[in-house]
């Protein structure tokens, strides 16, 4: 098909779906007039049920618990496709490594507190997850990042560890897994896949929710360690030989 | 104003696919397609959306205060994630198409097999 037949045929179409999207918008209700039960449920019992100060993850890891086991599936199966899809095997991707690193000392030394800057916030994310805003999903993805500049500002060598499969591979099972064993256990207790096992603790600390903290910190170490995955695999992929003038020794 | 939120859920959701339906690069495709899929953070968190509301997290503002729904907001996390999944998919795709006939043109690539 070329382009000028499918934009051809593009055009009537999303013609035809804007005014489908204008009649479905014109029958619901108009912005902030939400009528919906759940929303209201939910924060008015989650609270008082699981002690557990941000609605928003408790209906993540508890109340819709299961749906959060199938997103990190989903994760889990994602890295496992990019990593087969990616995987080197005629060894024709073999480019020299830059061993090198950045020139400037200023841009190193900002670098260097993003790294630790991030990896205070994300920690801080994944750990009160489900007290104030945050959570071991976003939390997870910014510790990833944080590490990630890491590579930017320092070198393969610097950066080795956290590409290494043989420690990455087993923490991303702990992460994917543990959330299965959690909902497990209380299989073996007689209740229900995902129950809610442990005490709430006190409303708004750390010791709240019960089971909900675990799966949050599992969620955290699932996520983290897939983006580490993911960028492992690219990096392994694109990484080009630098000119000797862009870098220092 | 009321509908505005809607509108531009549609709109990012259009634009979004005119842009995936003709696109001359497999990355470009991606960012698309990222695109189209903002549509549905838009319209996840505007359906949620409760005047005056506060976020759905009691720290500091007493139970029972006016709250957006927790449930819109759960499944816009699991959106995000999702969307971050399938552009890591189609990147390493767009890696092997580029391996395997030098081009990113998604027509560039119609022609080869196997």
């Amino acid at each position: 098909m070329t382009r000028r037949v499918r934009i051809a045929l593009l055009a009537p179409a999303l013609l035809g779906l804007g005014t489908l999207f204008a009649w479905a918008i014109a029958g619901l209700p108009p912005f902030g007039e939400y009528r919906g039960p759940y929303g209201f449920v939910l924060n008015q019992i989650v609270v008082p049920l699981r002690h557990t100060t941000n609605v928003v993850m408790a209906t993540t890891f508890d109340v819709r618990g299961i749906d959060t086991m199938g997103e990190e599936f989903i994760l889990y199966a994602s890295v496992l496709g990019v990593t087969l899809l990616l995987r080197d095997e005629t060894g024709a991707r073999q480019v020299e490594r830059n061993t090198r690193r950045l020139r400037d000392d200023t841009v190193r030394l900002v670098g260097v507190l993003m790294v630790g800057g991030g990896l205070l916030v994300g920690l801080w994310l994944v750990a009160f997850g489900y007290i104030t805003p945050g959570g071991g999903f976003p939390g997870g993805v910014v510790l990833a990042g944080a590490i990630l500049v890491l590579y930017l500002i320092g070198s393969h060598r610097d950066y080795r560890p956290f590409r290494n499969e043989h420690v990455l591979d087993p923490l991303e099972g702990i992460g994917t897994g543990g959330y299965v064993v959690v909902g497990l256990a209380a299989l073996v207790g007689g209740l229900a896949f995902l129950t809610n096992l442990f005490g709430f603790g006190q409303t708004g600390t750390l010791a709240s929710g019960g089971s909900i903290g675990i799966l949050n910190a599992a969620a955290g170490i699932a996520v983290t360690i897939a983006m580490l995955l993911l960028f492992a695999e690219f990096l392994e992929t694109y990484v080009v030989p630098l000119e000797p003038e862009d870098v220092g020794s | 104003m009321s509908y505005l939120p809607y509108a531009v859920a549609a709109w990012l959701f259009l634009v979004g696919l005119a842009g995936v339906a003709t696109s001359k690069n497999l990355i470009h495709l991606a960012v698309c397609l990222t695109v189209t899929q903002s549509a549905s953070y838009v319209l996840l968190l505007t359906v949620g959306y409760v005047k005056h509301g506060n976020a759905p997290i009691f720290k500091g503002i007493p139970l029972g205060a006016p709250a957006v729904d927790p449930v819109v907001q759960a499944l816009t996390l699991t959106d995000v994630v999702v969307s971050v999944v399938v552009v890591a998919l189609i990147l390493a795709l767009a890696l092997d198409a580029h391996r395997l006939s030098g081009t990113v043109d998604p027509d560039g690539i119609a022609d080869i097999s196997g």
